[in-house]
């Protein structure tokens, strides 16, 4: 019959660990904790967003942190749902809403320093009563954009169709807002469910939800 | 060819266009080619370390010259 120690220790007499256990057990620590290592130095990591937004403002994050997590060399997986959907448009037409957006500063793009350094402090039920507050604060947000080079929207996403990021969609999004696969770019590489999405964001070292 | 340098303006760029452009500049290099980057961004200085760090690539050098930054890369 043999013993507890024997059983756990997959056939190394209870003798020989008596003898040389702790020296088993520092050898196997150190070659261990050099194979994780090792494990970790050659993945590859790996990014999965969810993009839930459709406005100009909130297509950055996804599109920034895609594009760069490529450059980094690691594998990248987009999954536009609901208002994201916007972001996959063949003609992208985001704007941005200083409703509901307390946190949006509003300061021109233009004229004297003084006059840039400016919040103008405009109460959200005033801008709402205004018709084209909308394309105004988009027209100046674009331009603040430019004046600071930063990408746009159309560009980042150029840059992860190129690199080949994991563009995949919503169906029940498409279906549920009646819209057709023909309105979205054809780098669109799947048409996809949460079921299959889930399987790629457990796998993934950072998953973001935006 | 080994130590030839390759020029990137991305003076004037904002985060994360010049990691972005050193990227595809970088493809086209081969191993042990060298990209010099000229930056106006402040916050590429961490980047490039940051993106040298993770993507293996050698950062030569990084410096500051008057507003502008100079980055050398050399392709792993």
């Amino acid at each position: 019959m043999p013993n507890a120690a024997e059983k756990l220790s997959g056939g190394i007499s209870s003798e020989l660990l008596q003898k040389h256990g702790a020296a088993l057990d520092a050898w196997f620590d150190e070659r261990f904790a050099k194979k994780l290592k090792e494990v970790e130095d050659t993945k590859t990591p790996s990014l999965a967003i969810i993009a839930t937004k459709g406005t100009m403002d909130w297509a950055y994050p996804p599109f920034i942190l895609a594009s760069t997590a490529s450059a980094l060399g690691w594998d990248v997986s987009v999954f536009f749902t609901f208002y994201g959907l916007e972001l996959l448009r063949k003609e992208l037409n985001l704007e941005v809403s200083p409703l509901g957006n307390p946190g949006m500063p509003m300061k021109m793009p233009f004229g004297p320093e003084w006059f840039q350094g400016i919040n103008w402090n405009i109460p959200n039920a005033v801008m709402a009563g205004v018709p084209g507050f909308e394309k105004l604060a988009t027209t100046l947000m674009k331009k603040t954009v430019r004046n600071n080079g930063v990408a746009t929207i159309q560009e980042l996403r150029d840059v992860c169709v190129e690199v080949g990021v994991n563009l995949v969609a919503c169906q029940m999004t498409v279906d549920l807002f009646g819209y057709k696969r023909e309105d979205f770019i054809p780098e669109v590489r799947d048409w996809i469910g949460a079921a299959s999405f889930l399987p790629i964001a457990q796998k993934s070292d950072v998953c973001l939800f935006i | 060819m080994s130590g030839t340098t390759q020029e990137l303006d991305a003076r004037g760029l904002n985060c994360p266009l010049p990691i972005l452009r050193a990227k595809k500049a970088l493809n086209q290099l081969q191993s042990g080619q060298t990209l010099r980057i000229r930056a106006t961004d402040p916050g590429s200085v961490k980047d490039f370390d940051a993106f040298c760090k993770s993507t293996g690539n050698e950062l030569v050098s990084s410096e500051q010259n008057g507003g502008e930054y100079v980055f050398q890369i050399r392709k792993h």
